[in-house]
């Protein structure tokens, strides 16, 4: 399997803290990857570094052969979306529109378009609207495609999240804690959904505290422990790697 | 469904009438203000695509209103002689003000909430300040004589006749305004549903996930800058064609607030609240002053002076408005149900963030 990202060396210092160090790993393409680890071991912090909020100060990313541009919008254009551990939605737009702002990137209208309203520019609506739509669908929540956003269930909000990233046709899909706060019987439905998105042939990244959920999905997990990478491979094998049993898993059994 | 042609038919009849009606209940001046009416309207309409729809706090927006007045002043009045025709000033000073919202707007791209206000109102300061003090702009003593708007033969000023109505120049002045305010109005609905408008309203929402979701936050800020000046260009080159005469004392600060006022008491985002507030904060002041002379038949005294008396009486107005209708008189359906949600349900969504635009 080819990569489809690649993370060389990737560090990262707040002040004389440092965040994220000599973080190196390959995502396959077509791969559901977990990158897990105890809190604050710098899983959001490698997020950030990889859709361009933050600039890393160390090494650096290839994506699909190229390194991967700075500012966020243009990683997006690349082929990168996000999701994020606190959902971050356009609040007070109906669930319709917050995915069709995803479509932004893939779509040319500008303002003498939106003035004059050429043809151009009204199939381009409505093909926004449609694939909208149809992306609601996907994630089952076309019904509340007119709701206001604030006003969905918690489940619900992270499905929007997840359906505006994917109209902006990413290629790598990075979920941060999808399942925070959710039930089991949502928590599998969510593994359901993920695993229909990498049928449609989407790499998944994944930060998840669901060991269960992590180890049960994905094709290869890294384990970050105070921002350095203590292992990496199928989950079978760093399940029982003594390192992480120790770092992670150990510590949670003893807390 | 036949009662909305038939409304609409009454309402532009209404329109049409009104400065005729309002001319003969309560005189000519009431007509001028009518015009200043419209011409605030175009303002805030403008103002509202930076405020309303981006979400950016401007205290600054006199200075294009100040820009295209200037330039209509300088370039068509014995000033420095020259006399350019509207066709090339309208949209000449549209596109001046254009370049002064992208200048503006350039190293402001960072800054949100208060820092940008304060930012916004300096520039706004700067602009008003380089009028009074260039010779260009003949310092605080600004240009007089300037031209009426003319088109073709077809001059504003003049009183004509048609069907057998007189029609002053000040009434054809009205009618030019309510058209281009119309033409505005238009502008800004279409802009508001497009592609630009939701990329507007997503980075008013949450700039951050508006970035990862692939805005160029930065083009779209200086496009809503630049787009909400034109306006304000607009309505500068038509205010100094409409007054003949334009000074530094035309665009202090008062304005800039006056216009944000207008925006937000009205219905911050929502076009015929901004209208109506427009139109109301345009009136009330002079609505006001009949009390001012009430004070006097009451107490046989002047304790306050006129003009203090009904500013003071309208901002009581509008603290009251802002106390008993946080969302504007007219506000858009979704952030009324947005202020009055966050009341409500701040418990069953504990990290979604508090919306910034509704405290602003």
């Amino acid at each position: 399997m080819s990569a489809l990202l690649r993370a060389t060396g990737v560090g990262k210092r707040f002040g004389g803290l440092s965040a994220l160090g000599e973080v190196s790993f390959s995502i396959p393409q077509g791969a559901i990857y977990g990158l897990i680890g105890p809190n604050g071991a710098g899983k959001t912090t490698f997020f950030n570094l990889l859709t361009g909020i933050y600039t890393p100060d160390e090494g650096g990313f290839e994506f699909d052969g190229a390194p991967l541009p700075g500012a966020p919008h243009a990683v997006c254009a690349r082929g990168i979306a996000r999701t994020f551990q606190n959902i971050r939605l356009f609040a007070s737009m109906t669930a319709l529109e917050n995915v069709m702002v995803g479509r932004h990137v893939r779509t040319r209208a500008g303002l003498f378009s939106a003035i004059f309203r050429p043809g151009s520019e009204r199939a381009e609506e409505r093909a926004i609207r449609a694939r909208a739509l149809e992306l609601l669908d996907f994630v089952g929540i076309a019904h509340r495609a007119q709701e206001v956003s604030r006003h969905l269930s918690y489940g619900d909000q992270r499905r929007l999240e997840v359906a505006r990233a994917l109209a902006t046709e990413p290629r790598l899909l990075a979920l941060d804690e999808p399942a925070a706060g959710m039930n089991s019987t949502e928590t599998a439905a969510l593994g359901v959904l993920l695993q229909k998105i990498r049928a449609k042939g989407v790499t998944i990244l994944l930060i998840e505290h669901d060991v269960k959920l992590v180890m049960g999905l994905c094709d290869r997990v890294a384990v970050l422990e105070y921002g350095r990478l203590i292992a990496e491979g199928p989950p079978e094998q760093v399940q029982h790697d003594p390192r992480v049993i120790e770092a992670y898993l150990g510590a949670e059994a003893g807390a | 469904m036949k009662l909305r042609p038939l409304l609409f038919g009454l309402a532009l009849v209404a329109v049409l009438a009104l400065p005729f009606l309002t001319d003969l209940a309560l005189g000519r001046s009431w007509v001028r203000l009518l015009d200043f009416a419209l011409l605030y309207a175009m303002l805030a309409l403008g103002l509202n695509i930076v405020v309303g729809y981006a979400g950016l706090l401007d205290l600054g927006y006199v200075a294009f209103y100040a820009v295209g007045a200037y330039l209509y002043a300088m370039l068509a009045s014995p000033h420095i002689g020259m006399h350019l025709p509207l066709w090339v000033l309208l949209p000449g000073g549209a596109l001046l003000a254009a370049a002064f919202g992208a200048l503006l707007g350039a190293p402001t791209l960072g800054l949100r909430g208060d820092y940008l206000a304060i930012v916004t109102m300096g520039f706004g300061e700067i602009i008003r300040i380089f009028l009074r003090n260039l010779n260009v702009t003949n310092g605080p003593a600004g240009i007089d004589l300037i031209d009426p708007i003319q088109m073709g033969n077809f001059s504003f000023s003049a009183t004509h006749r048609l069907f057998g109505l007189v029609i002053p120049g000040i009434y054809n002045y009205y009618f030019l305004f309510l058209g281009l305010t119309v033409l505005i109005v238009l502008m800004s609905r279409r802009l508001e549903g497009s592609r630009i408008g939701r990329a507007w309203a997503a980075i008013r929402e949450d700039e951050i996930a508006a970035r990862a979701m692939g805005l160029n936050t930065k083009n779209l800020k200086l496009l809503a800058f630049a787009m909400g000046a034109t306006f304000g260009g607009i309505s500068g080159v038509l205010f100094a064609g409409f007054q003949g005469f334009v000074s530094p004392e035309s665009f202090t600060m008062n304005e800039s607030v006056m216009i944000l006022c207008m925006v937000v008491l009205g219905g911050m985002g929502h076009l015929n609240g901004v209208l109506l507030g427009a139109i109301l904060l345009a009136i009330l002041p002079e609505a006001f002053r009949p009390l001012a002379q009430l004070q006097q038949q009451t107490f046989g005294e002047v304790y306050l002076d006129p003009a203090s008396l009904r500013m003071l009486l309208f901002a009581v107005a509008l603290i009251a408005v802002m106390i008993l209708r946080p969302e504007g008189l007219w506000p858009s359906p979704v952030r009324k149900r947005e202020l009055h949600a966050s009341e409500e349900d701040n418990a069953s969504t504990p990290d979604a963030d508090p919306a910034p635009g509704g405290a602003a």
